[in-house]
């Protein structure tokens, strides 16, 4: 044997006895007595509820909680294919778009039972357009965790210097000021950040423009409609204008990075980047930037937003409910809402941490409160996180000028129609067998 | 009637194929057929769980997927990948292998490796890689072909480049693989040929044509099916580099049954258009060897 | 003196090929050790400024990717073994022991050769959810151990063992499974060697199959945490440098080492065509 092969042997040796070390170490299971809870979170949230679930444990000494983090991009799929492999989590961060379809698949408990015996938690104490995302069907299979909605951020300092001292509440007022801005940064940069593969703009507009988004029933695709059709091409014409660059999220770099250069001075996202952006820019910038509701194209009141944000479930798989469910209690505790808030800027779901000092008091807050009042939820269908990614898909081609925004919003409509094929035929299965089968609406 | 000694052997066979059989069986035969099956039902995830959510379709995955303009897309990036990036890669490796069999090269042995790197890379950790080398502003390529005068491409956000930019990072992946191929080929050309060659009058050039190329002929065919099958199933590359985009430039057909499959859970579908890919690279094998026949006569 | 002029071209050519080859390993490396946000300047860096650990020990440390880095390894390390006893075995029965059907059934395996993995990738996970393997290190070995490409290296050497050896043995009275264990095992180590290289590689560098079949993060491997990685932290470049280095240097090692044998397998398994 060569000296490299007797070196390899030894190498393998001791990998191999390394891997099955560790291996053999983490199968270990809950010994000791303990409840070991799996928690799936996602994006920010994950890594930060890391912190709140050692105080949980520490409460309560026979519990051990494991948190996976997961990527927003990947969250969907891989919660579907757990749930088709049988290896769900005990409890799941959930975006609230996300429940109905988890509870027609009867991959999460409903909650009934739960809240009736919890001195904890109870509906009075969420608002009550949060508390409608998670009912399907009038029950509830979902704990509203942390709400969400999406403002305009921008540089306070870019738009003063051209001539504004606020977002004005209009549609035409908005593009107006965007033009005053763009002229003032010149030529090589942009009014606003409106990523391509990035669908919620979308989705906020067509509501704005009074879109039900989906018809009959939800059963059939509406983006082909009149209001809906003003809602695109108000977005197009402010890429038509160079207001924003085509280009899709990943592309920019680093997005907070262009922000401080003054790529672009305004960007609409949600509560989770207030607290990236105080992280990620320099301290130069504390007091430069702000936050505004969003305009609506008739003024102020018809500036809608998504009733966005994420709720807790339990899954009806698991075999430590019980035991899941004091987690979720633990998270809705106001104070620990209100960490969780200070943690990662996300707004508390609980209304009793709103009245909270600090958070009244705080002006960035108060502009969430204003948009949340004007917060309306998405079609509750299943199939609605498909549809959205095949809006997306059409955004891009008609951001990029490669189709025409009626044929492809006819597309759109046709290809939406398709995917709701099996609701329609669910429906009108249920419909002949009045009122037994399906888990559908 | 047999001896014991053939009897033995005879158990002896069975007995030692029956492992890789039941496992080839049960984890590939078996899904195969189920996937056939599947193809021609709307067995999705409501299914799963309730089997009398799902219908029999007969053929209408198929229809549907033939009559999706985002299957022909697919099928066209896919395709184009095959066609452009197939002969690039093969040729590519034909450079190398030449360079590296010359008999004035000195340290073929290191280069040989050099060349073979990229091929043991795991290719999720260098499409991350990429990614970056791509990067329009900061990335090292538009960087250096700035400085031959060459404006910034957007590599991976263009619809135009997208494709050519997971070309090149294909080739450059692969190439080595069968560089040594055909390092091998062409040691199998016997030296009498070149000497007889070269005693009629032969260039080096002529050499190439008339005795190199001709003693490659099976390898061309090996390399050329090899390498064709496996670009019909690309998807990592796509899936970690540009997720498909931008617009779809980069989605494959084997992303597409990712999509229907296991985001979706459209598993009838998924499968129907699995199956379609499977007939696809049947039709370009056989063709290839057809091609390959007449061309030798 | 003749030979001067092409013989520099030749190796200008080889070095500058070779140069452009590992350029973007090169830089791999570089940027891993780069501080935060170097990476992405223009005019791009080729070496860090100030060298740091950081990013690797924010990979173990906080990340926790030795757990992952432990995973790669133990499915890459059992994929080759059952892979090496389970093809070795039906490679040789099938070259060298004569068995009724023996012909007809290696043809039907010539079948799977045709059939793309992604065929059989959604039955195959239900069918794995019925065995309750989804989201198990077994679920994960398993496409490895149901290949027919190394029943074909191993028949292919094999195929060179000269009868009399074996025939020699039985009238000795030594048993079919000891002829197997004590004299062809030893015959075909080099072929073994290459294709324990061949499997692990594929294993170790899998991405699509453990990415369908293990949730849990504690059981992925390394392709998987890096493409997840690299979807949350698209913006910390040279953090994603350090994972694809921890992911790629153990096979780049691995080739270096056993180079000769690998490239060997390689290059004979072509020959055939």
């Amino acid at each position: 044997m060569t000296i490299h092969e007797r070196l390899l042997r030894h190498v393998l040796v001791v990998f191999f006895l390394t891997a099955l070390a560790v291996a053999a170490g983490c199968g270990r299971p809950a010994a000791e007595g303990r409840v070991t809870l799996r928690f799936w979170a996602m994006g920010r949230e994950g890594e930060v509820v890391q912190e709140l679930v050692r105080d949980f444990e520490r409460e309560h000494p026979g519990f051990r909680v494991t948190v996976q983090q997961i990527p927003w991009s990947a969250a969907h799929e891989k919660l579907l294919t757990a749930h088709v492999g049988g290896s769900t989590p005990d409890l799941a961060q959930l975006g609230n778009t996300w429940i109905p379809e988890f509870a027609a698949l009867g991959a999460v408990e409903p909650l009934l039972p739960w809240l009736a015996r919890s001195r904890a938690v109870a509906e009075s104490s969420y608002f009550a357009g949060i508390w409608d995302t998670n009912l399907v069907d009038g029950v509830p299979y979902g704990v509203p965790w942390y709400v969400d909605t999406r403002v305009l951020f921008y540089r306070r300092d870019l738009l003063a210097r051209a001539g504004w001292d606020s977002i004005p509440g209009s549609w035409a007022e908005w593009l107006r000021s965007m033009e005053d801005v763009k002229r003032l940064a010149g030529k090589d940069r942009f009014a606003i950040f409106l990523p391509t593969n990035e669908y919620t703009p979308w989705i906020i507009f067509g509501l704005q423009a009074g879109s039900p988004l989906l018809r009959d029933d939800d059963s059939r695709g509406d983006f082909a409609g009149a209001e809906y059709r003003r809602a695109a091409d108000f977005y197009l014409d402010v890429f038509r204008r160079r207001l924003a660059p085509n280009v899709a999220g990943a592309m920019i770099a680093n997005r907070y990075q262009e922000f401080e250069r003054g790529t672009f001075s305004m960007y609409i996202s949600g509560p989770w980047d207030v607290g990236e952006f105080n992280r990620r820019l320099s301290p130069a910038m504390s007091g430069a930037w702000s936050i505004a509701p969003l305009p609506g194209p008739d003024g102020p009141a018809s500036g809608l937003s998504t009733a966005g944000g994420s709720s807790l479930v339990l899954f009806r798989a698991s075999r430590h409910k019980a035991e899941a469910w004091r987690l979720i209690e633990y998270l809705s505790r106001p104070e620990v809402q209100l960490r969780f808030r200070r943690l990662c800027g996300n707004l508390p779901a609980r209304v009793e941490a709103w009245r909270d000092t600090a958070l009244a008091r705080d002006p960035f807050s108060r502009v969430f409160e204003t948009q949340l009042r004007r917060a309306v939820s998405t079609p509750k269908v299943p199939e609605w996180e498909n549809i959205s990614l095949r809006l997306q898909d059409r955004v891009e081609t008609m951001v990029l000028g490669h189709a025409r925004p009626d044929s492809a919003l006819a597309a759109l409509d046709r290809e939406v129609d398709r995917i709701l094929e099996k609701r329609r035929w669910l429906l009108a299965r249920a419909r002949r067998h009045a009122g037994a089968a399906g888990a559908l609406p | 009637m047999k001896g014991t000694v053939e009897v033995r052997q005879h158990r002896a066979g069975w007995a030692f194929v029956a492992p890789a059989l039941v496992l080839i069986g049960v984890f590939f035969f078996v899904p195969v057929l189920a996937g056939l099956v599947l193809s021609f039902t709307d067995f999705d995830i409501y299914a799963v769980g309730r089997p009398d959510f799902a219908r029999f379709v007969g053929l209408r995955n198929y229809v549907q997927a033939l009559g999706n303009p985002m299957f022909w897309k697919a099928l066209g990036n896919t395709l184009f990948f095959v066609l452009v990036g197939g002969p690039l890669s093969v040729a590519a490796s034909l450079v190398a292998a030449l360079l590296v069999s010359s008999k004035l090269t000195r340290f073929p042995g290191l280069f040989r490796s050099i060349f073979f790197m990229p091929v043991v890379t795991t290719l999720v950790a260098v499409a991350i890689v990429w990614r970056y080398l791509y990067q329009p502003q900061y990335g090292l390529l538009n960087w250096a072909l700035g400085g031959l005068g060459i404006r910034p491409v957007d590599w991976l956000g263009d619809s135009h480049w997208a494709m050519l930019a997971i070309i090149l990072l294909a080739v450059w992946k692969n190439f080595g693989y069968n560089m040594l191929i055909f390092v091998a080929g062409l040691q199998s050309v016997p030296e009498e040929l070149y000497e007889a060659a070269e005693l009629d009058g032969a260039s080096p050039w002529s050499r190439f044509v008339h005795v190199t190329l001709p003693s490659l002929g099976p390898t061309f065919l090996f390399v050329g099916v090899m390498t064709m099958l496996g670009n019909f199933q690309l998807f990592a590359e796509p899936y970690v580099m540009t997720q498909g985009g931008p617009l779809k430039a980069t989605t494959t057909v084997v992303m597409l049954m990712y999509d229907e499959g296991f985001r979706w859970w459209r598993m009838g579908m998924g499968s129907a258009i699995a199956f379609v890919l499977f007939v696809i690279m049947l039709a370009g094998t056989l063709l290839q060897m057809r091609l390959q026949r007449e061309g030798r006569s | 003196m003749k030979r001067a002029l092409p013989t520099l071209l030749l190796h200008g050519v080889l070095v500058a090929g070779a140069l452009l080859t590992l350029a973007p390993l090169l830089w791999m490396v570089s940027a891993s050790f780069m501080p935060d946000g170097e990476a992405n300047t223009f005019p791009p860096r080729l070496l860090p400024s100030a060298p740091t650990v950081r990013h690797y020990l924010d990979l173990f440390l906080r990340l926790d990717l030795g757990r992952q880095f432990a995973n790669s390894t133990l499915v890459a390390v059992l994929s080759t073994l059952i892979s090496l006893i389970v093809n070795s075995m039906a490679g040789y029965a099938f070259a060298k022991l004569r068995f009724g059907g023996r012909e007809r059934t290696f043809r039907l395996l010539l079948v799977a050769l045709v059939i793309p993995a992604q065929v059989c990738m959604l039955p195959l996970f239900l069918e794995l959810k019925a065995m309750g393997l989804v989201n198990t290190y077994a679920g994960a070995i398993i496409p490895f151990m149901a290949g027919v490409f190394g029943i074909f290296m191993i028949r292919q050497y094999a195929l060179s063992l000269p009868d009399e050896l074996l025939d020699a043995a039985r009238v000795d009275g030594a048993g079919e499974f000891r002829i197997y264990w004590a004299i062809v095992l030893p015959v075909i180590r080099p072929i073994l060697v290459t294709l324990a290289v061949f499997v692990f590689l594929s294993a170790w560098n899998d991405f699509m199959w453990p990415l369908i079949v293990l949730s849990d993060e504690a059981k992925y491997t390394l392709p998987v945490a890096l493409a997840g990685l690299s979807s949350e932290h698209v913006q910390d470049t040279e953090l994603m440098m350090a994972g694809s280095v921890v992911t790629v240097l153990p096979v780049v090692l691995l080739f270096l080492l056993l180079q000769r044998a690998y490239l060997r397998g390689v290059m004979m398994g072509s020959v055939k065509g």
